[in-house]
């Protein structure tokens, strides 16, 4: 199928996709282009790499199946898979212990990363440790302020912490200043993006790092319930949690959904459903779905979860979506709360709120499908680092 | 032939170097924005880049990117700038070049706008996150208007790349000076003349030097090593603090032999 046959040897999905970045960044990405592939296909490096997935991260994560939420749901066996038991408490470890191990045999001494709500700032951290390298992560000093616990789990992972205090003050800004560093730095550090956008190859890289998720699910679903399951469903920020979990079952009849965050409501423009509620535009490396104004000014995003508080959006998701192959919708703060709770009381798991807006799209479709079908719910990540601000949020003082 | 190759041949002829300063338009706001072109053209300027405001400007330093927040409060746009440009006109011909992020142009309609921009009386382009690769629709839309795309290359620049931005630019090469975003320090140093002897030796295109200019003395350094010298973030800084860029425009305009 020619869906898995994107990119093209210059990064495009489609009509998504590219490079566009100044031109002194190109030799670098040229670069990384060229160690990608290599290492991809090296035993020695694939066999460290799973050495460390299998001893460090702790995967394969389980396959759960969620019995009292298929029951209270009263439809599809839904299973969640267990990203959230990942060492670091995310998917996002995935693709920053293989950028780490990547950056090492590419001889860079120092690694940096942007974060947003601090679990990829936390995972990058963690993966520079275990490497020996050099960390620095970029952080909106709004993002700070809110994930102050991420923010001194990375400092006692030896990272330094960069405040970014323009513009919004939060993951696009971030994003913006360490290409920037990146920019200056070049020849001795690689930037750890964390998900799958920004300049060809990143795209690809992280779907090809996260992807062990969906490899894994497709065994154990077959070995659990001996056949395929009807539905996938994940949260999409940047879409790396969603494509890894997709991509082992782009081939098969398997309907797959992509959960945006839909904030107060499309309506209310405070949101970051870029497919609901944007438009073509070229954003931080690449063509894709963007929030803008007319006059291709990027717009504020919210939501409740910071995860998913992105304006734009992975440039191959845009690919499925045109083909037709991955639906995408959207779920609002409050239907991501209320998913938060219900997890929480019915499995005794405490979800992320990214991870929450999956569960919500499950909470709709589930009910209405017949009991011997499957959902797989991709659970991104755990919900300790939102507990704060759920309390907040509910008014609680802790 | 284009106003900025013009330009070029008639500083080569007479041995001068090119002077091209950087201010963004609508800081801090489009009227004075007027006022500093004829304040610059003045001052000896004799190329000009206005600058476009962006949402999130990520080949620039604190300075332009400070600038560029002010302009977008003043609700400065592309579509303002090009009428601008258009004003500015009626009592200039200075060769004007518009930097721009690619995002505004591409919501704009590449077509419109290249068409709108010659229509105006722009000259040249240099978009930072555009490169040739993914140029062609632009480059063909530009070429069709007689408008110049002027592309960049960096101290990183590779043999492969230098052939590859050279053919497709069209005025000047920009070549970065360091390897990092606008405002940084200067560093004229082997790795960067390297980089720009090997530019010199694959075209007969003029070169440009910019990014981290901050002083006459570097100017003079910088001129002596390539056609033009490109000066932005230290006019910029003054612009904010409100004081006057005239004096400062004309010391770092470098000396011609026979003027």
């Amino acid at each position: 199928m020619k869906l898995k046959k994107a990119p093209d040897n210059k990064g495009h999905f489609g009509i998504y996709g590219g490079r566009f970045v100044p031109e002194t960044l190109m030799p670098a990405l040229i670069e990384l282009e060229k160690a990608y592939k290599k290492y991809m296909k090296d035993s020695g490096f694939l066999q460290e790499l799973g050495l460390l997935q299998k001893n460090y991260i702790g995967r394969p994560t389980p396959l759960y199946f969620a019995q009292k939420l298929t029951e209270h749901l009263g439809g599809a066996k839904i299973y969640l898979k267990r990203e959230d038991l990942c060492h670091t408490g995310a998917h996002k470890i995935n693709n920053a212990i293989g950028q780490a191990l990547l950056a090492k045999k590419m001889g860079k001494k120092r690694i940096i990363a942007e974060t947003g709500a601090g679990q990829h700032g936390v995972a990058t951290a963690t993966g520079a440790a275990l490497a020996g390298l050099e960390c620095e992560i970029y952080m909106g000093t709004e993002d700070m302020r809110r994930q102050s616990l991420n923010v001194f789990r990375m400092r006692l992972l030896g990272a330094k912490v960069t405040e970014v205090s323009i513009g919004s003050k939060t993951l696009k800004d971030a994003i913006n200043e360490a290409l920037r560093d990146w920019t200056t730095n070049v020849r001795t550090t690689h930037y750890v993006l964390g998900t799958v956008f920004g300049p060809h190859p990143f795209p690809a890289m992280v779907r090809d790092f996260q992807s062990v998720i969906g490899k894994e699910a497709k065994q154990q679903i077959l070995k659990a319930a001996k056949k395929l399951p009807d539905c996938l469903i994940a949260c999409v920020g940047g879409g790396s949690n969603s494509i890894g979990l997709f991509y082992a079952f782009l081939d098969d009849n398997v309907r797959m959904i992509g959960v945006e965050a839909g904030g107060h409501g499309i309506d209310s423009g405070e949101h970051a459903a870029r497919f609901a509620g944007g438009s073509l535009g070229v954003f931080q490396g690449c063509k894709s779905y963007l929030l803008q104004n007319d006059d291709g000014n990027v717009l504020g995003t919210h939501s409740v979860s910071a995860g998913l508080d992105y304006a734009s959006v992975g440039p191959e998701h845009c690919f499925f979506r045109d083909a037709k192959r991955v639906e995408y919708t959207f779920a609002t703060d409050e239907e991501a709360l209320r998913s938060f709770a219900l997890l929480s009381e019915t499995e005794g798991i405490i979800p992320a709120l990214e991870s929450a807006h999956a569960i919500s799209e499950a909470v709709k479709v589930a009910p209405a499908m017949p009991k011997d079908s499957i959902i797989i719910v991709n659970l991104s990540g755990r919900g300790d680092k939102d507990v704060q601000e759920v309390a907040r949020i509910k008014g609680i003082e802790l | 032939m284009n106003k900025i190759s013009d330009t070029f041949k008639h500083l080569k002829k007479a041995g001068g170097k090119a002077f091209i300063p950087y201010i963004m338009a609508g800081d801090p706001s489009l009227d004075a924005t007027k006022g500093l072109v004829a304040d610059l053209e003045s001052a000896g300027a004799d190329i000009i880049e206005l600058g476009v405001p962006f949402s999130d400007p990520l080949a620039d330093g604190p300075t332009i990117q400070r600038a560029s927040e002010r302009a977008l409060a003043q609700g400065v746009t592309l579509r303002k700038v090009l009428a601008l440009v258009e004003e500015i006109r009626k009592a200039s011909q200075i060769p004007l070049i518009l930097m721009t992020y690619y995002n505004p142009v591409f919501k704009y309609g590449i077509e419109a706008f290249a068409k709108e921009a010659a229509r105006v009386g722009v000259d040249g382009v240099i978009i930072p996150d555009l490169i040739p690769d993914e140029a062609e629709d632009f480059l063909s839309c530009a070429r069709q208007y007689n408008l110049d795309t002027i592309f960049l290359l960096a101290p990183t620049s590779t043999e492969d790349r230098i052939r590859k931005v050279v053919k497709a630019s069209r005025g000047f090469i920009y070549y970065v000076s360091i390897t990092g975003i606008t405002g940084a320090k200067l560093a004229i140093g082997d790795p960067m003349k390297d980089t720009l002897d090997l530019i010199k030796n694959s075209t007969q295109k003029p070169v440009a030097i910019g990014f981290g200019i901050s002083n006459p003395e570097e100017a003079a350094e910088a001129a002596d090593l390539a056609d033009g010298i490109i000066v932005g973030s230290a006019i910029v800084r003054l612009i904010a603090e409100s004081r006057d860029i005239k004096d400062f425009a004309r010391s770092l305009k470098p000396l011609t032999p026979n003027p």
